[in-house]
């Protein structure tokens, strides 16, 4: 029994894991194009999900048309909030900037909850919830699909950043932010940009998240669960947040299975990540991937 | 600390000493005084809410302040201020509880014990800084989180400990009435102590670091140390804070020590003006009237309106979103805080009748 219920966690770690990994992303994305740790990443999951929820049942829209809206109201909510409240702070202190993405992150948390409720709500049935079969191993479709989009995204943020031209004006912006406006690149639209795209996908991950286990605020927690992620893989590589989320998916499954076999503490599972974000800040601050700031007077 | 350009006419400073007093007029001082006064015949005349909102304002401003030496004065970003005021509720109720300590001899003592621990979470400080140490101090917050729902013998576990009310001489100091005094007397002591710190070499030294933690360091200011003894003053304060909450109200259980409560400690000292002691007042006060004033709010939209049920079950919502607003618009629009609101208030009305 032992060494399935092993395989089966792990096996879910790996799908946990990158989702965690496109929220990394999204963090880093914006941490590493406009300098701004983003506390309310995972207020972009939540309200993601309720909008496409309630588009899907109150306004009994069928997915394929509500999945776009989702996407463009989600756009549109990124650059807004990046214009009407990071943009003011520019230049300011760490601390003002790092306060102001908590504030909007309690501030919609409690605007969701007062819509919506605290309950979670199950999504409409949009895929077969027969569970598959892989090798042996029961695993929900849904979850199949959430490893499906969440490669597929990162394969299409690898190409963005290689080869478009705006991925090419915000990795310009992330090196230098004079020296790419000097260039001709406008820092502000690669802001406004990187808001949106990082709302976007947030919200996609929200969304599969949402089917898989209903919607509720409960999602916010992936936008606690991601600060572990990004600085096992280190604060401004893609590649790391991706990498660190798995480890952390992983390990905060195999913490459970460790915790229910052997330890009996309990509650292992959503503590162990933290241990191993203040163990990785003490030995390797700038963890796995990130670039080593060298400061000189 | 006033600015220059508010000091009356015929103040003149001759000697460093002289510019480094606690009060920088005599005026000041007299108000000062005359607020604690005043402070002090509060129970007499306010009703026992209006009391206990004081009450709150003590305690809470007492951690604040410790919060605020921490980031205002230091640059260190902490976002695990609450798990450390718990720690003092805990820690004051487990000394009374098991070691039949008084408790006001507790409560000291439980600052103390903060402290210690303040100081242990304070190593990675050494080492990070901005926002690796935000995030650090978050991931500190989890993890005494669950330590508090863990460690039975410590806290109770889930059930809570029960925190007995403080007794002076025999005569136990129950009620919001005997209790106000308590807090006030504590909270008189650990403003002026916070206030005298940051005159003294470590409080410049803090600044120091703070301002630029290279030169300090070119200075002579031995960084890892100040660091880290910073985190253990602030430590202590929140100690302190969090064993008179503890023993007002009688009773401490982990849920009362969230990220939320962190969070609002810092909104607390960024409302009312980082790195200034009577801003750490102003927006505590801020903070813990906010809910209050947005309770009134809806019931007056209520009166107009007459009544929402809607509005009325998400008043909760709405007192917590009212918070995560106040900070941002703050941040905004007045970066400085309350306080720095304040002395243009007071420059406005210096020259008032002939201001030109």
């Amino acid at each position: 029994m032992g060494t399935s219920l092993l395989l089966q966690l792990v096996i879910n770690g790996l799908i946990v894991g990158t989702l965690y990994g496109v929220v990394a992303m999204c963090f880093v994305l914006i941490y590493k194009s406009t300098q701004v740790v983003n506390f309310a990443q995972g207020e972009f999951l939540l309200i993601g999900a309720w909008t496409c929820w309630w588009l899907v049942t109150s306004m009994a829209l069928p997915f394929y048309v509500a999945f776009p809206l989702t996407f463009v109201f989600m756009m549109v909510f990124g650059i807004a909030l990046q214009m009407i409240v990071l943009r003011p702070l520019i230049g300011e202190p760490v601390i003002s900037v790092i306060m102001v993405t908590i504030g909007l992150s309690i501030f919609f948390q409690a605007v969701i909850k007062s819509i919506f409720g605290v309950w979670a709500q199950p999504f409409p049935e949009i895929f077969p919830v027969k569970s598959v079969d892989v090798f042996g191993l029961a695993v929900q479709p849904a979850y199949l699909m959430s490893l499906v989009v969440s490669l597929v995204i990162m394969v299409a943020f690898a190409w963005f950043f290689k080869y478009s031209r705006m991925g090419l004006a915000m990795r310009a912006t992330a090196f230098n932010q004079q020296v790419a406006q000097s260039l001709g690149i406008s820092v502000k639209n690669v802001f406004a940009t990187a808001w949106a795209i990082s709302a976007m996908v947030s919200a996609l991950a929200g969304v599969v998240v949402g089917m898989v286990n209903g919607v509720s605020s409960a999602l916010s927690f992936f936008g606690i669960k991601v600060f572990p992620a990004v600085i096992v893989g280190g604060l401004d590589s893609i590649v790391g947040a991706i990498i660190g989320g798995l480890i952390i998916g992983l390990l905060e499954n195999l913490a459970e299975y460790a915790d229910g076999q052997y330890l009996h503490v309990g509650n292992l599972y959503t503590v162990a990540p933290f241990y191993v974000l203040v163990i990785i800040l003490m030995i390797k601050p700038y963890g796995l991937f990130g670039t080593k700031t060298i400061e000189r007077v | 600390m006033i600015s220059s350009s508010l000091i009356p006419c015929g103040q003149f400073k001759t000697t460093y000493g002289a510019d480094t007093t606690i009060f920088l007029t005599p005026a000041s001082r007299y108000w000062c005084l005359a607020g604690v006064l005043l402070a002090a015949t509060a129970p007499l005349v306010l009703s026992n809410y209006l009391l206990a909102l004081l009450i709150q304002i003590g305690f809470f401003g007492i951690a604040a302040l410790g919060l605020n030496i921490l980031v205002g004065c230091t640059g260190q970003i902490s976002l695990g201020h609450a798990a450390f005021f718990g720690f003092g509720a805990f820690a004051s109720a487990w000394l009374n509880n098991t070691w039949g300590v008084p408790v006001l001899l507790a409560i000291p003592l439980a600052g103390i014990m903060t402290t210690l621990l303040g100081l242990l979470f304070g190593i990675p400080a050494g080492r990070l800084k901005g926002l690796y140490l935000a995030i650090a101090t978050f991931a500190s917050q989890f993890i005494l989180e669950d330590f508090f729902s863990r460690a039975n013998w410590f806290t109770g576990g889930s059930s809570g400990a029960m925190a007995g009310p403080i007794s002076l001489f025999g005569t136990e100091l129950s009620g919001d009435k005997a209790f106000f005094y308590v807090v006030l007397f504590f909270v008189v002591v650990m403003f002026l102590l916070g206030t005298n710190l940051l005159r003294t070499r470590d409080g410049r030294a803090f600044v120091a670091v703070r301002d630029h933690y290279l030169s300090a360091e070119v200075m002579g200011i031995n960084l890892t140390k100040y660091r880290i003894l910073s985190f253990g003053i602030s430590s202590f304060y929140a100690g302190v804070g969090g064993a008179l909450y503890g023993h007002y109200l009688g009773y401490v259980s982990a849920e009362g020590f969230t990220i939320l409560l962190s969070i609002q400690f810092l909104g607390m000292i960024i409302i009312g003006g980082m790195g200034s002691v009577m801003g750490t007042l102003m927006g505590t006060a801020f903070m813990v009237l906010l809910p209050e004033g947005t309770e009134a709010a809806v019931s007056a939209i209520k009166h107009v309106t007459g009544d929402i049920p809607a509005l009325t079950s998400a008043l909760a919502y709405i007192k917590e979103a009212a918070i995560g607003l106040a900070i941002v618009l703050f941040l905004i629009f007045e970066p400085d805080g309350l306080v720095h609101r304040w002395r243009l208030i007071k420059s406005y009305w210096k020259l008032y009748p002939f201001s030109y």
